[in-house]
């Protein structure tokens, strides 16, 4: 793991307070909640967009809105090119070698049920075996048991230690001459903990594996290269990039992709139509049926470019100086517990304060102002795996500041006050 | 009020020492509550005597909120007929969807604190859930929970 071996030794060097330069770019941060400042630490549920991803989308819905692939007419010549030309933008964030390989979908969610459908459905059969890991989030967990249950298949999960990171040995003994596919989540949502998927990744293809990966939580944070992984399939969702819901994309090898059966079935993604046969469109038009969400598309691309100006190898080393000060902060607040503590993490705070539900923490935090997530965070299996019901998560974006911190650290010492 | 002080004054007086907490000999009516989103569990016993609610105890693991709301309502109920019950059951359901007008005339005495709580629609499951389950242990279902179709309250199964 390269980058994580340089942001932990760039802990002495001073990074730029990224947020003292984009923290204005951002509207919404300047609410008030309960009459005080909006402190947003919910930034791995869903980011907040700035002013020149919103400005994009109106300037589309203005100017250049029309269906796309359809017509020769002005507008739909132009809101093709806007959506083909995000298509390309997301190509060379995550250096894909082909734009074709980029297939937008409504999210990450969307884009793995793509593979299980499209991929899983059409190569993987009775008996075979599906590697999972227990830091997975539900929509990278319960598409492959739908799956395993139709076609009498078999899920083995890798599993965790008490520090949340996955035990890469018992992975490799879990590979057999019937394991046909691993689907493996780039960071943990919950925990923080980033894998190391390059070396995972290479062990499964010396078996002759396909590996699917869930990047929702890593695209965000650090900079992906697919060339580089080497990932079959690599999957992420724009409102978690300072983009708008409702669109995401999956990366696919384009010999994969062109192997694969359609998963939605209409307009566009077919060649021609008769009764008795349909034949289907190239990649990447296969996978996307119907009319896309045009607009969202584009805003997607917009967001990549005002990240890509920032650049991601800023923004996790700010980021990775913002998790090191809260860290070293509410690590020593007595009864206070970080569920989660590997040193190759994302800027994700999982914790539980003793004698206090999450939810009453996340109901006090919003008192204040502050918005963290308090629940299982859609992966009830990691918190089966530590025996707790849920955890209060702080997740924080590049825009956070260490006042912000400072922030919750004072609502956790109010909390424990209230509850002493 | 604001919930930081219905939490500082009320809740959390019946989070630490919670009313009726406990089992319950021959209790003749009982019911489970779940909010699997949660974790939230309360386990509810009755002992009802002709018309009376005569005896009540709970227990469970859950959010500070549903153990005040749970340790009032025993509190509450305790001595009560269960028509009593029904209308308070009906009255805190409506106040804390905020369907109520407090300034109007009802039975809900301090339990009118968590009118607070209908500003917050996901914890709204949490006090109501205590109530729920009384719900079920009246009509002695066996177990609710927050996150079924239509009302929370599953139709009858077993007796308790
Ligand atoms: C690791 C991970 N995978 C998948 C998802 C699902 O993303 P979406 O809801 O945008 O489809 C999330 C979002 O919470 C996530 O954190």
């Amino acid at each position: 793991m390269k980058i994580v071996d340089a942001l932990l030794d760039m802990n002495t060097s001073p990074t730029p307070e990224l947020a003292a330069r984009y923290r204005a770019d951002f509207p919404i941060l300047n609410l008030k909640v309960n009459d005080k400042p909006l402190v947003y630490l919910d930034n791995a549920a869903s980011s907040q967009m700035p002013q020149s991803v919103i400005d994009r989308l109106i300037r589309y819905q203005t100017t250049q809105h029309a269906n796309i692939h359809r017509a020769v007419h002005y507008l739909s010549e132009i809101a093709t090119r806007e959506y083909e030309t995000a298509r390309r933008t997301l190509q060379h964030f995550i250096n894909a070698r082909e734009d074709r390989e980029i297939i937008f979908t409504s999210g990450t969610t969307d884009a793995i049920n793509l593979v299980m459908h499209g991929y899983g459905r059409k190569f993987i059969q009775s008996g075979d075996e599906i590697i999972l890991t227990n830091l997975e989030h539900h929509s990278n967990i319960v598409p492959w048991q739908m799956l395993a249950e139709e076609k009498g298949a078999t899920i083995r999960v890798v599993p965790i230690n008490d520090a949340g990171e996955l035990l890469v040995d018992e992975y490799e003994k879990l590979f057999n001459p019937r394991t046909r596919f691993v689907a493996l989540t780039h960071v943990s949502n919950a925990l923080g903990t980033i894998n190391p998927i390059k070396n995972m990744i290479a062990f499964a293809h010396q078996q002759g594996v396909p590996v699917l990966i869930d990047g929702a939580q890593a695209a965000p944070h650090m900079k992906v290269d697919v060339q580089d992984l080497d990932c079959d399939f690599y999957a992420f969702s724009g409102h978690k990039l300072c983009g708008p819901t409702g669109i995401g994309i999956l990366y696919g090898k384009a010999k994969l992709l062109e192997s694969m059966q359609p998963f939605k079935g209409g307009g566009d993604m077919i060649v021609s139509v008769t009764f008795e046969k349909t034949t289907y469109n190239t990649i990447p038009y296969k996978f996307e049926a119907g009319t896309p969400p045009i607009a969202a598309a584009i805003g997607f691309g917009a967001a990549i470019e005002y990240l890509s100006k920032i650049g991601l190898d800023a923004i996790a080393a700010y980021e990775h100086e913002l998790l090191n000060y809260a860290t070293e902060q509410i690590i020593t607040i007595p009864g206070v517990h970080i569920i989660g503590n590997t040193r190759t993490k994302v800027a994700v705070l999982s914790f539980i304060i003793d004698g206090v539900h999450p939810h009453d923490v996340g109901t006090l935090l919003n008192q204040e102002g502050i918005a963290v997530r308090t629940g299982h965070h859609c992966a009830q299996p990691i918190m089966q795996r530590f025996k707790i019901p849920a955890t209060s998560r702080a997740s924080f974006a590049f825009y956070n500041t260490k006042a912000e911190v400072d922030t919750l650290v004072e609502g956790i010492h109010s909390i424990q006050k209230v509850f002493s | 009020m604001n919930l930081k002080s219905i939490y500082q004054e009320v809740i959390l007086d019946h989070n630490r020492k919670p009313r009726n907490y406990g089992t319950l000999d021959n209790a003749n009516h009982h019911a489970v509550g779940h909010n699997p989103l949660c974790g939230d569990r309360i386990d509810l016993a009755l002992h009802v005597e002709g018309e009376h609610i005569d005896r009540i105890a709970f227990h469970g693991e859950s959010c500070a909120i549903c153990k005040a709301s749970a340790s009032m309502m025993t509190a509450t109920v305790k001595g009560k007929s269960r028509s009593e019950a029904e209308t308070l059951i009906t009255e805190f359901r409506e106040m804390v969807v905020g369907n109520l007008d407090l300034s109007g005339p009802h039975h809900l005495g301090r339990l009118a604190v968590f009118a607070g709580v209908r500003d917050l629609p996901t914890r709204v499951k949490c006090a109501i859930l205590p109530w729920h389950t009384l719900q079920a242990a009246l009509n002695s279902n066996a177990i609710v929970s927050t996150e079924t179709a239509e009302d929370s309250i599953h139709a009858a199964s077993s007796k308790a």
